[in-house]
């Protein structure tokens, strides 16, 4: 009986040893550690990432499982003059409102950088257009630029400087204009805080050095802050490349798309063909054609970034 | 007082489970109504906001809660925006999961119908009853095998204008072709109150304008054989190249950027001077009468009429916003959602919805046509006659799964807002037989 015993404890202390072991082995630690990141990632972005390849590959429409069709989704899409003309407007609203917001973001920062009376209030005032949800603000970007009650023009019209009503959202231009604008406006704030963050690790002695040696506030700008500041710059840069580029809240709600799907981008094309009419491959193809040019535009940053950081 | 136990109501309550289960009548007779719903069951509606906001009010307030009572469940009314009604329905279906009855327009439930439960029982039954469906409910519904969904109501779409400004340049009555039409609205917006007409991606107006637009000067879709593409003809671009004189001489330029609603507010703000629309903004007048007023001071209903859309080279066409019931096929409920929907149409019940409409709504079955409620105001007579010579999409084809993805895709009235944007007429037709080709051609 005792001996029994005795051999029951020593095989239940032998399996604690070993599971002790296993904790104390970095590797197994390690992956215990990433697990839930791991489980979330392959949930939230991997399946949905292959399964949107999948889609694309296949004739699935809303409630018909598809057949296997190769490549045809992605010839339609290529062959389809809205396709392109939602290309070229993702590419362009991107690059415009990326230069944009980068350099009002920058010159927003580095007054704010300044000290001042109520400094700290206006920072906070400065966060409202990125704070306030998006669908929100745009809803009143749209009152704004109604074409019939627009405040916009009637302050214009007021101040002499238009003689005809301005068709804001109506002509295809200054739709995209309008889109521009009001994505300029809301994403001003992400780079202006997060250049201000920036701004403020420089340490204000190399400034100083740098005034007593006589140079003057460009020199002071051009070799001292934007060298240092440029591995923030170049990190909410990329942020923002992505966010802008698949954009999709701001155009349904202010356009729509239109007029006349002038301004569709990649993400509210996607969503009237693959939500609204249903054709749910033909949607997953244009959802996918974002990626091998974000993925390049990314690539590049990210190569760049690293260099700037091994300098 | 006999004190229970846990243990003793453990037993009575099963007992009386197996009691009820096995024909326990005494138990049915003393709760008043047949068990024939889970505990619990609760169908969920999901319908668009109703331009008519009293129509809501009355279901929530009124039709609901004798819904609930005569059948012995809950009925969950859910409303949205009419333009995110096919997001939900897709999200809904690929899911299995969401509302078990759902709102479509027009042809919508084609592009559906594999994901719809059978309602041809209760359609039939309502439709033999009421004197039949109008052909435009049955084409919008019924895929030539089975009812699809259950025809709910006709959005009327009459021209509302004002009859004061109207006979200021002349026109004592509604222009009878487009070319008078264009005439007097030439005159119109040079006195400052152009036509109104939504061209932009919103459900009902711009299709409700566009499509019998075409048809009046011959323009179609698709031969009948429903697979020719036939938009690329003399009559189509005969009334595109109109529609770009048209829209530069006599309308407002704010409508290449509407939705359904801007030319309520746009009427009534006084903007314009007609526009093509539900009975919504003449009801509107009726219920703010001291808000809408004309120039003179008088109340804006009584400034008000409304006309049919004006003939072209090939006649007088209509195409009017048909509106329908989905029972979903993931849903678990569909034998007490189409309960639901057999005591909504029952005339008793669905007349008291139907008249707080006040003609915004027409029945999709033609009994509802001869109701006294149209004797009562003759500005809204015209429209108990609407839905009778509407046609459908994809005409002169049926109005099927393509058709339906034609609409959806708004190739029609974007061909126009092309026109209207400078394209030349043979390049927006060009432009729209290669999108209707990329559908039909499958």
């Amino acid at each position: 009986m005792a001996s029994a015993t005795t051999i029951r404890n020593v095989a239940t202390q032998g399996r604690a040893h070993s599971n002790a072991g296993m904790w104390e082995d970095e590797r197994w630690f390690a992956f215990a550690l990433l697990l839930p990141t791991g489980i979330l990632l392959a949930l939230f972005i991997a399946y949905p990432f292959f399964q949107g390849i999948w889609l694309s590959l296949t004739d699935t429409r809303v409630g018909v499982p598809g057949e296997f069709v190769g490549l045809k989704n992605f010839y339609k899409v290529w062959n389809d003059s809205i396709f392109r003309t939602a290309v070229w407007n993702t590419v362009w609203y991107t690059f415009v409102t990326t230069v944009f917001k980068l350099i009002l973001g920058l010159w927003l920062a580095q007054l704010l950088n300044r000290h001042f009376k109520g400094k700290a209030w206006v920072r906070a005032f400065i966060l409202l257009p990125f704070i306030i949800p998006t669908v929100l603000s745009t809803f009143a970007w749209k009152w704004m630029f109604d074409p019939t009650f627009s405040v916009l023009n009637w302050m214009l019209w007021n101040m002499g400087i238009i003689t005809k009503r301005l068709n804001w959202l109506g002509e295809p231009d200054l739709a995209f204009f309008s889109v521009i604008v009001v994505n300029i406006w809301r994403g001003l704030p992400f780079y202006a805080i997060s250049l201000l963050a920036g701004l403020q690790t420089i340490s204000p002695e190399l400034q100083e050095a740098a005034a007593i040696d006589g140079a003057n506030a460009w020199q002071r700008f051009r070799h001292i802050t934007w060298p240092l500041l440029l591995p923030v710059t170049m990190v909410v840069t990329l942020f923002s490349v992505i966010q802008t580029f698949a954009d999709f809240q701001l155009v349904y709600v202010l356009t729509g798309g239109g007029p006349a799907n002038a301004t569709h981008l990649f993400a509210t094309y996607a969503y009237q063909i693959g939500v609204g009419t249903g054709l749910l491959s033909e949607g997953a193809a244009i959802s996918l054609a974002i990626f091998p040019i974000l993925f390049g535009v990314v690539l590049l940053q990210l190569i760049y970034i690293r260099r700037v950081e091994t300098r | 007082m006999s004190r229970i136990s846990r243990r003793g109501l453990l037993k009575l309550s099963g007992t009386g489970a197996v009691a009820a289960g096995s024909g326990g009548l005494a138990g049915v007779f003393a709760s008043g109504h047949a068990p024939a719903y889970a505990q619990g069951t609760t169908v969920h509606w999901l319908k668009w906001n109703d331009f008519v906001p009293a129509a809501d009010e009355h279901l929530r307030k009124v039709a609901l809660p004798a819904a609930e009572k005569a059948l012995g469940f809950k009925i969950n009314l859910e409303t949205i925006g009419l333009n995110d009604l096919q997001a939900r329905v897709t999200a809904g279906i690929q899911s299995k999961a969401g509302a078990d009855i759902i709102m479509a327009f027009n042809n919508h439930p084609h592009l559906y119908a594999e994901s719809l439960a059978d309602v041809s029982g209760l359609c039939e039954e309502v439709g033999s009853a009421q004197g039949g469906y109008y052909n435009m409910a049955k084409g919008n519904c019924h895929n030539g095998k089975r009812w699809l969904a259950v025809p709910y109501c006709v959005i009327g779409g009459l021209i509302a204008w004002r009859k004061s400004w109207f006979a200021e340049v002349g026109a004592t009555s509604f222009p009878k072709t487009w070319d008078e039409y264009r005439v007097v609205g030439k005159k119109l917006k040079a006195k400052g109150h152009p036509l109104g007409q939504s061209l932009g991606h919103s459900v009902g107006d711009p299709v409700a304008f566009c499509y019998p637009f075409m048809w009046s000067f011959g323009g179609k879709e698709v031969e009948a054989d429903g697979k020719t593409v036939a938009i690329n003809s003399k009559g189509t671009i005969d009334s595109i190249k109109f529609m770009a004189e048209f829209w530069k001489d006599a309308h407002d330029d704010g409508g290449l950027a509407w939705d359904d609603s801007s030319n309520n507010r746009a009427f009534l703000s006084g903007t314009i001077s007609a526009t093509l629309n539900g009975a919504s903004i003449y009801i509107e007048t009726l219920r703010k009468r001291a808000q809408y007023k004309t120039e003179a001071g008088a109340e804006m209903h009584t400034d008000i009429l409304h006309a049919p859309l004006p003939a072209g080279p090939a006649g007088q066409s209509s195409f009017q916003n048909n509106q329908s019931m989905m029972v979903m096929g993931y849903s678990k409920n569909q034998k007490a959602a189409t309960d639901f929907l057999r005591w909504f149409h029952t005339p008793a019940n669905y007349e008291g919805w139907f008249t707080v409409q006040k003609g915004f709504a027409c029945g999709p079955t033609k009994s509802w046509a001869t109701h006294k409620m149209w004797d009562e105001d003759p500005v809204m007579a015209p429209f108990r006659d609407v839905p009778a010579n509407a046609r459908v999409v994809g005409h002169a084809g049926l109005p099927n799964q393509k058709a339906a993805e034609s609409l959806s895709k708004y190739i029609v009235v974007d061909m126009y807002a092309k026109a209207v944007q400078g394209m030349p007429a043979e390049q927006a037709v060009a432009w729209a037989e290669g999108e209707l080709k990329k559908i039909y051609s499958v």
